[in-house]
């Protein structure tokens, strides 16, 4: 249950922005990663908050063992 | 780049050093996201005899005591958001999910802004379970709802803390573990140092490590290093994403609403300072406040061994009802319910 998904941050408003999580669109929470958060940037997000900035690298690896051990979306649309 | 982390040869050269290790070692696996990983990439099968590896109590869903699913089902008129890992946990009278039968209202959300969002219109209590990557944002919610002057939202508070579970099983003496796998995600929380007290204090190494076969082989080899040489430490080998002092702005908001508490573990009981309560300014958003509702220890079903599964004292297969009654379809405990327990993961990876 501890586990952040990567997304990408796609729009900043205040202290919440939109990220895609490949494909899929969410509203996150950028309290806890305000100070360097950037348009652009990979966040991992456990339950609608960004926790922390990751490289691309690190993203790409993230979203592949992700759809591998559980072999569904990692999150729907609601 | 990232390929590295899943290079055969590079496994297969961490693997022949492992194999050279005669130090007999017992390593806990802490986070249930690691006893997946283990798991699915057959870590076990890769390791001499003389290591092994054993689950420890990192599964939120696994540790939340029964009666908190009993105190969440007196709550008829309110809407129940919560995760989705806990809607199959059995209570003392069966499960959320069916419940829901008989007329109890159970939400499932993604995240608990979603049901501060839900609580504008209606009394709506989520279920606070979780370690430190989940607090910080169940957290910032409460701080929310009182900036906004939410009177509907409350939070049923069964949070933990993983650095005390952590002194819990080294205090107690039928477990001997010479080493620990640390989470990836709830250090990114708390950081690497909120671990520096395992060598202090009790001489014993850990390693924060991620979710790729070179990042558990490498840590594990990392420990056993330590435990040949007498000299344990807390490595971090996962800086691209843990730091040495975690999220500070999420640990300034944990702190800000919530302190240490007397916390019950479902198979551990009672643990002093092990969890985290509402702080007495936020105490509206308290459901143990504002329904008068108690956690308290309760005693498990009739031959379910997941206290001493969470605890490392045994193995899923040797509990008698594993695989036999108690089954990922039809689970009797927890371990089995959530698919980062130890039982389910032993159950999809390890026969």
């Amino acid at each position: 249950m501890c586990l952040a998904i990567p997304g990408k941050l796609i729009r900043i408003n205040g202290d919440k922005g939109l990220a895609d999580f490949g494909g899929v669109r969410k509203e996150v929470g950028l309290t806890f990663v305000m100070d360097e958060i950037k348009k652009g940037d990979w966040i991992l997000v456990h339950t609608g908050f960004a926790m922390e900035i990751i490289s691309d690298e690190e993203a790409q690896l993230t979203i592949q063992a992700l759809d591998e051990a559980y072999h569904v979306e990692p999150i729907s649309e609601s | 780049m990232w390929n590295q982390f899943r290079n055969p040869e590079l496994i297969g050269k961490i693997t022949a050093k492992l194999q050279k290790s005669r130090t007999p070692m017992h390593i806990m696996e802490v986070c249930g996201t690691h006893t997946m990983a283990i798991g699915k990439w057959g870590i076990r099968r890769l390791l001499p005899d003389t290591i092994s590896l054993i689950s420890g109590p990192g599964c939120p869903v696994c540790v939340t005591p029964v009666s908190f699913i009993d105190e969440l089902m007196k709550l008829k008129g309110v809407t129940i958001c919560t995760f989705g890992d806990l809607l199959r946990v059995p209570g003392t009278k069966g499960t959320l999910e069916k419940a829901r039968a008989s007329g109890l209202v159970v939400k499932i959300v993604y995240s608990p802004m979603e049901a501060l969002k839900l609580a504008k219109r209606k009394d709506v209590v989520l279920a606070g379970i979780g370690f430190e990557t989940t607090v910080p944002g169940i957290a910032l919610t409460i701080k929310k709802a009182a900036e906004t002057g939410n009177k509907n939202f409350s939070v049923l508070p069964a949070f933990k803390t993983i650095p005390q579970a952590l002194k819990t099983l080294l205090n107690a003496h039928d477990v001997h573990l010479n080493g620990f796998l640390l989470p990836g995600h709830v250090s990114v929380v708390i950081g690497r140092q909120a671990y520096d007290f395992l060598p202090r204090d009790y001489q014993v190494g850990g390693v924060v490590t991620g979710f790729e076969p070179v990042d558990i082989l490498t840590a594990i080899h990392s420990l056993c290093m330590m435990a040949e040489q007498g000299k344990p430490e807390v490595l971090n080998s996962y800086k691209r994403v843990v730091s040495n002092k975690g999220n500070i702005a999420a640990q300034k908001i944990m702190n800000e609403v919530l302190e240490p508490s007397d916390a019950v573990w479902r198979g551990l009981g009672e643990i002093p300072d092990s969890g985290l309560s509402i702080r007495k300014e936020y105490s509206q958003y308290d459901a143990l406040v504002k329904y008068g509702l108690e956690i308290t220890d309760c005693e498990e079903k009739q031959g379910c061994r997941c206290g001493d599964v969470l605890q490392g004292k045994i193995t899923p297969p040797k509990c008698p009802l594993f695989n036999t009654v108690c089954t990922p379809a039809n689970p009797i405990g927890p371990c089995m319910v959530s698919s980062e327990g130890s039982c389910a993961a032993y159950y999809k990876y390890e026969q």
